[in-house]
Formats: C-alpha cells, sequence, structure tokens
C-alpha cells in the first residue's frame, strides 16, 4: 500500500450536483445503476404509482399550509415543495418500526409515517409544540434546533443495540446542519459505537439564505467517510434513487454493520419558510433549471412512457390530494385553544412544588374574572 | 452504617441503581477503566459491562444528545459531566433538548436523566474546572436541580435523581468528595425537602453545596459569641424547600444567604425574594447575600478571596443583628441629581 500524505479535495459542492447516483433522469427516462439497482428490483408499476401519489399528497399538503399561512391561520410554515422525492423515497425505505427523528421541513417522512391532518398544522398554528405521540408514530417531534436530532437518532440506535432489537434510527437534516457540532458529534458517536442509524442530509442547496458553499467545500456525502460511515450520494428529486439507496443505508444499518450516510442532492423550490424572501438572494435562473428536474412530474413521465399511467389513476390522485389538504385546513380553521392553565402542563413529569405554586396564583388571578364574565352575559 | 467518602457515597447509589434498574445506563468520559476522574464509578465497569458504562468520545453534547436518544428508548442514562465547566458545549442539548422534551410532546415523551457535575471550586484546580453554573439550570423550566453536601444525601439524592422520571441536573461539590460521613444504606428520606444542618434561634443561614461546610464553621463560631444560627442547606435548588425556610426564618426574623456562585441573578437573590414575598412581616432586618465575586473564577493562588468565607459570612450575620459591621459600600451609591436639585 502506498502512503498517502495529502487528500485533496476534487469536487466543488455547487456545480457537481449531478454527479449523483440516480435512477429515473429527468426527462423521466429510466437509467440503470449497478448499485443502486438490487435495491429495487421489486418496485412494480403499482409501487411506483404509490409513490406518485404520495409525493402529490405532500405537494398538496405543503401548497395548503401556504396558503393557510397567508390566509393569517398559521404563525408560519416551512414548504417543502421540490423535495418530496428525497422525503417520500427514503421514508418509504423503513419500517413502521424504525424511529424516525425530522427535522421542521420533513412534511413528507411524516406523511408517511401516519401524521394526521392535524398533526401537520397545529404546531405551526401555535396551538401546541408537537402533535401526534412519537412512541406510536416512532417519529420524534420535527426538530428545530439545527442538527440536535442526530444526536438524538445516535442515542436511539445506541438503545436497539442495548435491546438488541432489529430496528433502527434515522436522522433527518438539511445541508446547513452539517456545520453543527452535535451532527459531527453524532457521526463520531454513531461510528464509534457502530450504532444501527441512517444519517439523511436532505443537501436543498440552501440554508435560509446562505448557499451550501458556505456550509461545504467538499460534497457533503464525502464527510462521512472521515468518520468510517460508508455514504450514498443520490439525486433528491429521483424518488427511486432514494428508495433504492435508503434500502441500502437500511440495511447497512439493520445488519449491525454501523451507520450509514445519505446525500439528497435536491432543491427547495419554495422560501425557506412564509416569512423568507429568497429574491434576495436567489437567481431565477436556478430556479427555473430546478424546475426542470421536479421530481413528481419525473415520476409522471417514467410512468407514462411505461405505460402505467391512465386518466383514473390521475383524477384519483388529485382528488385524494384535494382531500387532505381540506382535512388539513379543516384541521387548521376548527382548532380549539387548550384551556389557559394548560400552559403549565407537562413542564413535569412529576409534581413541582414551585411551578404548582405558581399555577395555584394564577388560576386565584384567573378566577378574578370570573364575576366580570358573568355580569357579561 | 457505614463511613464513607462523598465520591464512594456516590459510587454505592450508582452501584444500587444499576442493580435497581437495568434500564439504567452510565455514560461519560474517563468513567469505565478509570473509573471516573474522581473514580466514583470505580468498579462499574466490572460488575456492568460496557453497555451500561459506557466510555463516551470527547463531546459532551454528544453525550447529553445521545442520552436524549436513549431515554426516547426508555433507557435512564446517567451522565458524567467530567467538570462543570465542561457542561457548556452541552447547554443547548440539556436547556432546549432535555428540559423541554416531556412539555413540548404534552408528556408523551419523559427525558428521565441524571447529569451529574463534579462541581465548584475550592480545590485548586486549573481554568474551567471551578465553575458554579447552578442559576443556568435552575432558570431552566423542566429540570430539577440538586446539590449535596455530605455522603449520606450523596447516596440517597443521587438514587431519587435516576428514580426520578424528570431530568435532574445533580452537583457534587469537589471540595467535599474525599470527606467522609456516615452513610445509612436503607436511608429513603423523601426528594426535594431542606435540611436543617443545624438549628438555632437568632438567624437564618441558607446555603448548598460545599458552602454547608463553610456555615456550619460559621456557626460554630457565632455560637463562641453567643449567637445562634440556623444553617440551613437547600439540597434542591429547584424546586427549593420555601416550607422549611419560610418556617425558619418566621421564627429567627433575619435571614443571610450565601453561595460561591456570583451574586448577580443568582440562587440567594431568588430565595432572598422569595422569602421576602412570604415572610416580609416577619423580618427584623434586610435580608443579606455573601456570594463569590461577580467576576469570572479566579487563579487558585486567589480563590480564597473569591470564596465566601466564614468571615464574611459572619459579618453579613452582624449586619442583620443591627451589630457593627464592615461597610456595605451601597451607602454612596444612589445620587439622583433632580431629587437633589428639589432638595435645594
Ligand atoms: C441552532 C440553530 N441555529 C439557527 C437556527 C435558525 N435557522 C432555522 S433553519 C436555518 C437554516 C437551516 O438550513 P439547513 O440545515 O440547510 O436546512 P433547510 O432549512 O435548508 O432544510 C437556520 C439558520 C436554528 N433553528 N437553530
Amino acid at each position: 500500500m502506498t502512503t498517502m500524505h495529502t487528500l485533496n479535495p476534487t469536487a466543488d459542492p455547487a456545480t457537481d450536483i449531478d454527479e449523483v447516483a440516480r435512477l429515473i433522469r429527468a426527462d423521466g427516462t429510466r437509467v440503470c445503476d449497478g448499485e443502486l439497482d438490487p435495491w429495487v428490483d421489486d418496485v412494480d408499476h403499482a409501487f411506483l404509482r404509490d409513490l406518485y401519489r404520495d409525493m402529490s399528497l405532500v405537494r398538496s399538503v405543503d401548497t395548503e399550509g401556504v396558503a393557510l399561512q397567508r390566509q393569517g391561520q398559521l404563525g408560519l410554515w416551512a414548504p417543502c415543495r421540490g423535495q418530496e422525492a428525497a422525503q417520500v423515497g427514503t421514508a418509504r425505505a423503513l419500517r413502521p418500526d424504525d424511529f424516525v427523528f425530522p427535522s421542521y421541513r420533513e412534511l413528507g417522512v411524516g406523511l408517511v409515517r401516519g401524521a394526521e391532518p392535524a398533526d401537520v398544522v397545529l404546531s405551526w398554528r401555535g396551538e401546541v409544540h408537537a402533535t401526534y405521540d412519537p412512541q406510536r408514530m416512532r417519529t420524534a417531534p420535527p426538530q428545530i434546533i439545527i442538527g440536535a436530532q442526530s444526536l438524538h437518532a445516535v442515542g436511539y440506535a445506541m438503545g436497539i443495540q442495548r435491546d438488541r432489537g432489529g430496528e433502527i434510527a434515522v436522522a433527518y437534516f438539511g445541508d446547513g446542519a452539517t456545520s453543527q457540532g452535535d451532527v459531527n458529534e453524532a457521526m463520531v458517536f454513531a461510528s464509534s459505537f457502530a450504532a444501527p442509524v441512517v444519517f439523511v442530509c436532505s443537501n436543498n442547496q440552501w440554508a435560509i439564505s446562505e448557499p451550501v458553499t458556505v456550509q461545504a467545500r467538499f460534497p457533503i456525502a464525502g464527510r462521512a467517510p472521515g468518520f468510517g460511515i460508508p455514504s450514498m450520494r443520490i439525486d433528491g428529486n429521483d424518488v427511486l434513487a432514494c428508495l433504492a439507496a435508503m434500502r441500502w443505508a437500511a440495511d447497512h444499518a439493520r445488519s449491525g454493520a454501523g451507520p450509514a450516510f445519505l446525500e439528497a442532492v435536491t432543491y427547495r423550490m419554495g422560501p425557506h419558510t412564509t416569512s423568507d424572501d429568497p429574491t434576495r438572494y436567489r437567481a431565477p435562473e436556478d430556479l427555473e433549471a430546478w424546475a426542470q428536474r421536479d421530481p413528481i412530474m419525473r415520476l409522471e413521465a417514467l410512468l407514462k412512457a411505461e405505460d402505467a399511467w391512465d386518466d383514473a389513476f390521475e383524477a384519483g390522485v388529485a382528488d385524494r390530494a384535494d382531500e387532505l389538504a381540506a382535512a388539513v385546513r379543516d384541521a387548521a380553521l376548527h382548532a380549539r385553544s387548550r384551556e389557559p392553565l394548560a400552559v403549565f402542563d407537562d413542564v413535569y413529569a412529576e409534581p413541582h412544588t414551585a411551578l404548582a405554586a405558581q399555577r395555584r396564583r394564577f388560576g386565584a388571578y384567573l378566577d378574578g374574572f370570573a364575576d366580570d364574565e358573568e355580569d357579561a352575559r | 452504617m457505614s463511613r464513607l467518602t462523598m465520591a464512594a457515597a456516590l459510587g454505592h447509589g450508582l452501584r444500587r441503581a444499576m442493580r435497581d434498574d437495568e434500564r439504567v445506563v452510565l455514560m461519560g468520559e474517563d468513567i469505565g477503566r478509570l473509573g471516573g476522574v474522581f473514580r466514583v464509578t470505580d468498579g462499574l465497569l466490572d460488575e456492568f459491562g460496557p453497555a451500561r458504562v459506557v466510555d463516551t468520545p470527547l463531546a459532551e453534547a454528544g453525550i447529553v444528545g445521545t442520552a436524549v436518544g436513549l431515554a426516547y428508548r426508555g433507557f435512564r442514562p446517567v451522565v458524567e459531566i467530567q467538570f462543570d465547566g465542561f457542561v457548556y458545549p452541552a447547554f443547548d442539548q440539556i436547556v432546549c433538548q432535555v428540559a423541554k422534551l416531556h412539555y413540548r410532546t404534552q408528556g408523551r415523551v419523559r427525558m428521565p436523566l441524571t447529569i451529574r457535575i463534579p462541581w465548584a471550586g475550592g480545590v485548586g484546580a486549573a481554568e474551567h474546572h471551578s465553575e458554579s453554573p447552578e442559576a443556568y439550570f435552575v432558570h431552566t423550566s423542566g429540570l430539577r436541580v440538586i446539590a449535596v453536601s455530605q455522603p449520606q444525601d450523596a447516596y440517597v439524592m443521587l438514587r431519587q435523581a435516576i428514580a426520578c422520571d424528570d431530568p435532574v441536573v445533580f452537583f457534587e461539590p469537589k471540595r467535599l468528595y474525599h470527606r467522609k460521613g456516615d452513610v445509612d444504606l436503607a436511608d429513603a428520606s423523601p426528594m426535594g425537602l431542606a435540611r436543617v444542618a443545624r438549628p438555632g434561634h437568632d438567624v437564618t443561614l441558607v446555603t448548598y453545596g460545599a458552602q454547608v461546610t463553610t456555615a456550619l464553621d460559621a456557626a460554630a463560631a457565632a455560637e463562641e459569641d453567643g449567637v445562634s444560627i440556623e444553617v440551613i442547606d437547600l439540597r434542591s435548588l429547584s424546586p427549593v424547600d420555601y416550607r422549611t425556610l419560610a418556617a425558619s426564618v418566621r421564627r429567627t426574623g433575619r435571614v443571610v444567604v450565601t453561595h460561591e456562585a456570583g451574586g448577580e441573578a443568582g440562587m440567594a437573590a431568588e430565595v432572598i425574594t422569595s422569602l421576602v414575598e412570604r415572610c416580609f412581616h416577619y423580618l427584623e432586618a434586610p435580608p443579606e447575600r455573601v456570594t463569590g465575586h461577580d467576576i469570572p473564577y479566579p487563579p487558585a493562588k486567589l480563590e480564597a478571596l473569591h470564596l465566601p468565607d466564614l468571615d464574611r459570612i459572619l459579618d453579613a450575620v452582624d449586619r442583620v443583628l443591627g451589630r457593627p459591621a464592615s461597610p456595605t459600600g451601597f451607602e454612596d451609591e444612589v445620587v439622583i441629581p433632580e431629587a437633589e436639585e428639589a432638595v435645594r
């Protein structure tokens, strides 16, 4: 073996976005990839249609979320338009008992894992911090602190090891998150303990206004091997590639071989959140170019090319998408805020005398208004 | 009843908790083969193996963050932060994750973590090894904060912390690690109560951690002078047992609070305000606090000047008793020009 004294980075994360593994080209033609193909040889037209439907539902709910925010029904919304394939493809590769630790943008992951309409709006509306039961959905509440959940996933995976369970843990985060200490520490822990965890980085090119080149001067997937973690860089707008790669990664982690890392190269078509103005930092040409790679259109083209498309299917998906969006709207509009003293609930699992006293005092204060309310009637 | 150092009492507490509940997992730097830099976890690796006594990478956020994941999975992690000054890299995980997950999820996720921190000064340590960060954690809702001062409490309260379904930040005064005391290994006294470390009737002196020792010395010295000081060891900093404190202050009418940490927005400020709210009409004198200075922890050769010693405590005791004492330094501080104008 020769001794290498220097390791020179050779790729640029901004310009080499086409150096990725893929199975469906932007025009919908199917390509072969020796590494990925074996992982999806069971995927028939029915499966592809399921993926199409899932992505369409995500887009529909996402569009509704933006509308609800614009109409003042939600305080904020973090769109995921353009990232549906990365979310649905990877999430569909998991078992229901695997445990997922998502970031705030993983709407599609949540829907695939069984989120109900209310689950996707109530926290953005400010009614509760987190909605669904994490243990039931085997999905942690969406994380706002960038990268923090990567450590939780590793810890959970260490727990799986101790229980000799057959599940894996999965951490989702963005390209910006890879600059965080937590994500790097997570990779150290995962690698050192061979934890059954998969890291999924959705590289959507932007961290609010900061391009990925501010976070990385080398493709992000290239970092993982430095931690002793095998990785794959995939076309994040190719749902089949995302499914295949995640099946590989999950299988690797499940087999006891330790963690795996995926970088799904994609693009955030909308603003960072509804409070953001991407025209300040983003070139319209880029948006146009990425629109040509749309993950849903791409799968539609493949299905059509393979004669697996018909009007009834299209209409059925559109109906489901409308129904789900309507249910989400309904959940937002009919949300009932909890009673005032609920702000004190669940701060502690066991009684805490200081908080109990504060709750009593505030309750008594509020009771003081009871007469006024009587009078007003 | 055994005679144990605090370090040994803590080790017994851990061993007992691990035997009682196989979901208890220890994590930290050097806690395995070495037994921890203070040897608190000595022998535990041999008894429980590397899956339950985990030597971690050198990453504090990593230690606490992975403990969060273990708690999601139903484990009860006990993490050791090697020294007080090294908890800051884990601060985000503690205050944003550990403290809030139960609240965020409407009680569906429990975080029964115990975060052990060898704590505070007086041992001639290097920089960043003598910090008193307790107020940060007391200020954080969702955490419980314990500070022990003697082997018996160390043993009992550590087991209680581990059994508690809430996260507990557990401060262990380094200065007392090697001090021996009697430990009743069957003791199961309740959690969260303050302890009257020495009864008295003239002044209530409230403190916690290693400062309890200094306070007791001060009380012994005052006794010779005919002053009876009641020393109260808080033990629990969140929540504080105000029932015990207020009962004492209502009897003595005088209160001094002392701790090593700086005074600004610290425990003493909180305790005094809370006692004034409860006992204003019983107070015979303005309460006093005797704390570390509001400075970065000084170099070891100067730390004795920083730590509130017996004399500084007795000076404050004199003040609340209305006896001659050193000037407070506050006298000429308030100058309101308009007011002076008005007087003229
Ligand atoms: C620790 C932390 N710092 C800053 C923020 C504010 N913030 C929210 S999202 C974001 C950008 C994250 O970018 P990336 O990780 O690429 O994920 P994306 O939003 O693109 O999905 C920032 C800076 C935060 N939530 N947490």
